[in-house]
């Protein structure tokens, strides 16, 4: 794949992906309510993983569409973020990381309108408002449970600590970031790093919760190297496609 | 063969499939009607959000209208700039939605003093979930007539 492709999907592949993990709480979310959030924020990121995946199939010129690409790629081939993988132990992670998670995709998708790349800047651009919806209503959990009762206190500042690791990987720039950067398709994402940690120690601070130490920072995601969950995602995902090739209704 | 004004009249009255109420011309996410030698009929739309799931509906009715009324080749082509706005509805469409019992979204930037309640006017209510049944509208609830109601989102 060219770098303009590879690019395309990383940026598709995080959406896709956390769209799949968001879905899950359907039907298991502590509200009515909440079950409908959750799930219009993943039919948002989904559908700005699907135009970002069918730029990457045909800058690649291999024939591959949209589908292709989400169903039928394994586990190593997939480039997103660690953090948009991580299974849910419960409903204050999933809000911590629609925290983490939408305050640097919220940044990157304001880079991401500049973009030389047209279509990458038109799906930024539809994004924008969007994704500061949805990080309104993390912001908006993360106060209520930070600053609830004291078991939901807890479990948020738990959510927090469990996935700080994982709030590095977005801003570590390899070579292709790096790249793209300088030829005004992307971004170099440490620079969104200043703000991005502005924004969330206020609003942890609001929420009376702390902001864990910097230690362990995992990655590999860009590189296709995956955390544990992460084939049962695909399996979940991927299993209805590949037994029924083809069919369509 | 159609001409372009027909082709135009007869996209225009295609009915958005979650809000029937309007059409996809209210909604302002029709952007063009065109004829072109290769093409034949050639209709730009836009999704209201970027996951919205009426489009591909919405771009079956086009070419089914089309189809019906003669047009023999219609392409019908989804474009995501520039970024649709609830500006671009229009003042038949809000008033419509009002009518219908939606509370239709104010004009942006945002100088809204409080959403009035679609059935008796009150300016008393307050939002329920930000999320609601389409991926554009949220939940409000009137506390004055005590009728909860959906709300378009201003975007």
């Amino acid at each position: 794949m060219n770098d303009v492709a590879t690019y395309a999907l990383r940026l598709g592949d995080d959406a896709l992906i956390l769209s799949q993990r968001l879905a899950w709480w359907s039907a298991r979310a502590p509200e009515l309510e909440e079950d409908l959030a959750l799930t219009n924020v993943a039919l948002d990121l989904l559908g700005q993983a699907r135009p970002l995946l069918a730029r990457a199939g045909e800058l690649e010129g291999r024939g591959r569409d949209e589908d292709a690409l989400a169903y039928l790629r394994g586990e190593r081939e997939f480039l997103n973020l660690l953090i948009v993988e991580l299974p849910d132990r419960d409903f204050a992670e999933a809000i911590a990381r629609l925290l983490l998670f939408s305050t640097f995709q919220l940044a990157r998708c304001e880079a991401l309108t500049g973009s030389a790349d047209e279509l990458i800047a038109g799906v930024a651009a539809k994004a924008v408002k969007e994704v500061a919806y949805h990080r309104d209503h993390a912001v908006r959990w993360t106060l209520r449970l930070g600053d609830g009762t004291e078991e939901s206190h807890a479990r948020m500042q738990a959510a927090i600590e469990r996935l700080w690791p994982y709030a590095h990987e977005p801003f570590a720039a390899d070579e292709l970031d790096l790249r793209m950067a300088g030829e005004g398709v992307g971004v170099d994402p440490a620079t969104l790093r200043d703000g991005w940690r502005a924004f969330v120690a206020e609003t942890l601070g609001r929420a009376t919760l702390g902001v864990p130490a910097d230690g362990w920072a995992p990655s590999g995601g860009r590189r296709g190297e995956h955390t544990e969950g992460f084939g049962f995602l695909l399996a979940e995902l991927q299993s209805l496609h590949r037994a029924h090739v083809g069919a369509t209704w | 063969m159609v001409t372009r004004e027909q082709a135009r009249a007869i996209v225009a009255g295609v009915p958005d499939p979650e809000i029937p109420v309007l059409t996809i011309e209210d909604l302002g996410i029709l952007r063009d009607v065109a004829i072109d030698d290769e093409d034949g009929v050639v209709v730009t739309i836009t999704p209201t959000y970027s996951g919205c799931p009426a489009i591909d509906a919405i771009a079956d009715d086009v070419r089914t209208r089309l189809h019906e009324q003669g047009a023999e080749r219609v392409q019908v082509r989804a474009v995501l700039t520039p970024a649709w706005t609830t500006d671009w509805m229009s003042e038949a469409g809000r008033r419509k939605l009002r009518e219908y019992g939606i509370a239709p979204p104010g004009r942006l930037p945002l100088l809204q003093l409080g959403v009035a309640c679609p059935r008796c006017g009150s300016l008393d209510t307050r939002e329920l979930s930000r999320f609601g049944a389409t991926a554009c509208q949220a939940q409000h609830v009137c506390q004055a007539c005590l009728e909860p109601f959906d709300r378009f989102k201003p975007h």
